[in-house]
């Protein structure tokens, strides 16, 4: 079952993040950016995850830090992805299982 | 460039791993439609066609009866906008692509794809194909996860806290491995782009604004780093727009120290 409102609200959402998603590389092919926006744009992932990754160990604390270094180690020393975040959440684990006991 | 179906095949057999970063995430969006009163159809069809964590968990947080259609559009709009820059960063896959592959593969866009892409073409992949299928194998999975939230609501209750909550940021720490290009490029941008998020998450500011003040910030000391040693040197009137973030064209276009 659908609701009519809660349907217009989905497809208003759905719209907004298509314009995001599109938008920004809609305007780009039309309109040449300058070069100092280009190199930005170049740099922005690592830049972007780094916000991203630093936001949310400031809300984890140090059970976070604890995990963030095992992905890193994990993923350096072997390049798996998977095996790197099983680390990670561990290592979180095993840090809240030793802080809380 | 070239968009093939073996990229595809390589795209989404190369999100696997992610599953384990998104499925606590996609679960608790889940529980939490079931909670706000939606239907199992309309918690599918957000998740469907919305397809973006934050944003639905956002304005499911807003959500009443009935709906404030306004404010949860508006959410959603606050929360991807920084999906625009990162479609711009793709265009060096993107910019040989036309037609569904182009607009069709720009829907599937989310932040993993995005990281996955980007550490993919630094490490000299040339398929636009695997972004889509990394976009379409983690829609698979995130309506997999939203869908047996929403079924398993009130059966699983994990605790704010638990770990496995941090899968979601682990997989992003994860990616930064492979995005990495040394000290020199990226220390510094890197090492402002957190401060400045911590700062403007200090003084209070509301989401989005410390995640695009630490993006934004770094990215333009990582562009004027860069700019700064090509100082003096026209650029090349004949230069594509194309952007290319790899580290061959990096170093082509930076003069000798």
């Amino acid at each position: 079952m659908i609701r009519e409102d809660v349907l217009l609200a989905i497809l208003g959402m759905a719209l907004v993040t298509y314009l995001c998603r599109a938008g920004g590389y809609a305007v780009l092919r039309v309109v040449r950016p300058p070069p100092f926006a280009e190199a930005m744009l170049r740099h922005l992932p690592g830049p972007i995850f780094i916000a991203y990754v630093t936001l949310a160990l400031s809300r984890t604390g140090l059970a976070g830090l604890a995990g963030a270094a095992a992905v890193v180690l994990v993923q350096w020393r072997t390049g798996h992805l998977s095996a790197s975040i099983l680390a990670g959440v561990a290592a979180v684990w095993l840090y809240g299982l030793l802080a809380g006991g | 460039m070239v968009f093939t179906r073996a990229g595809v095949w390589r795209g989404a057999r190369g999100a696997l791993p992610l599953y384990l970063g998104m499925l606590p995430f996609g679960l608790v969006v889940g529980v939490i439609s079931a909670g706000k009163g939606l239907s199992l159809a309309e918690t599918l069809l957000m998740s469907a066609i919305v397809y973006a964590g934050a944003a639905q968990l956002l304005a499911l947080e807003l959500w009443a009866e009935p709906v404030p259609i306004l404010a949860v559009v508006f959410a959603a709009l606050v929360v991807n906008i920084r999906l625009a820059p990162m479609g711009a960063a793709l265009g060096f896959w993107l910019d040989r692509l036309c037609g569904w592959r182009l607009w069709g593969t720009l829907a599937t866009l989310v932040d993993h794809s995005f990281a996955m892409s980007i550490a993919e073409q630094r490490g000299g992949g040339r398929d636009a194909g695997y972004l889509l299928g990394m976009g379409v194998s983690l829609w698979l999975a995130w309506q997999a996860a939203t869908l047996a939230g929403h079924v398993l609501n009130g059966m699983v209750r994990l605790p704010p806290g638990h770990a496995l909550f941090f899968g979601g940021t682990a997989a992003f720490v994860g990616l930064l491995v492979p995005i990495w290009r040394g000290a020199r490029q990226d220390l510094l941008p890197w090492a402002l782009a957190g401060l400045a998020a911590l700062a403007a998450q200090g003084l209070g500011l509301p989401q989005p604004l410390p995640l695009l003040a630490g993006a934004l910030s770094g990215a333009a000391l990582a562009a004027w780093n860069e700019t700064r040693g090509r100082a003096g040197t026209a650029p090349s009137p004949g230069t594509t727009p194309g952007l290319n973030p790899g580290p061959q064209t990096d170093a082509a276009r930076r003069p000798g120290p």
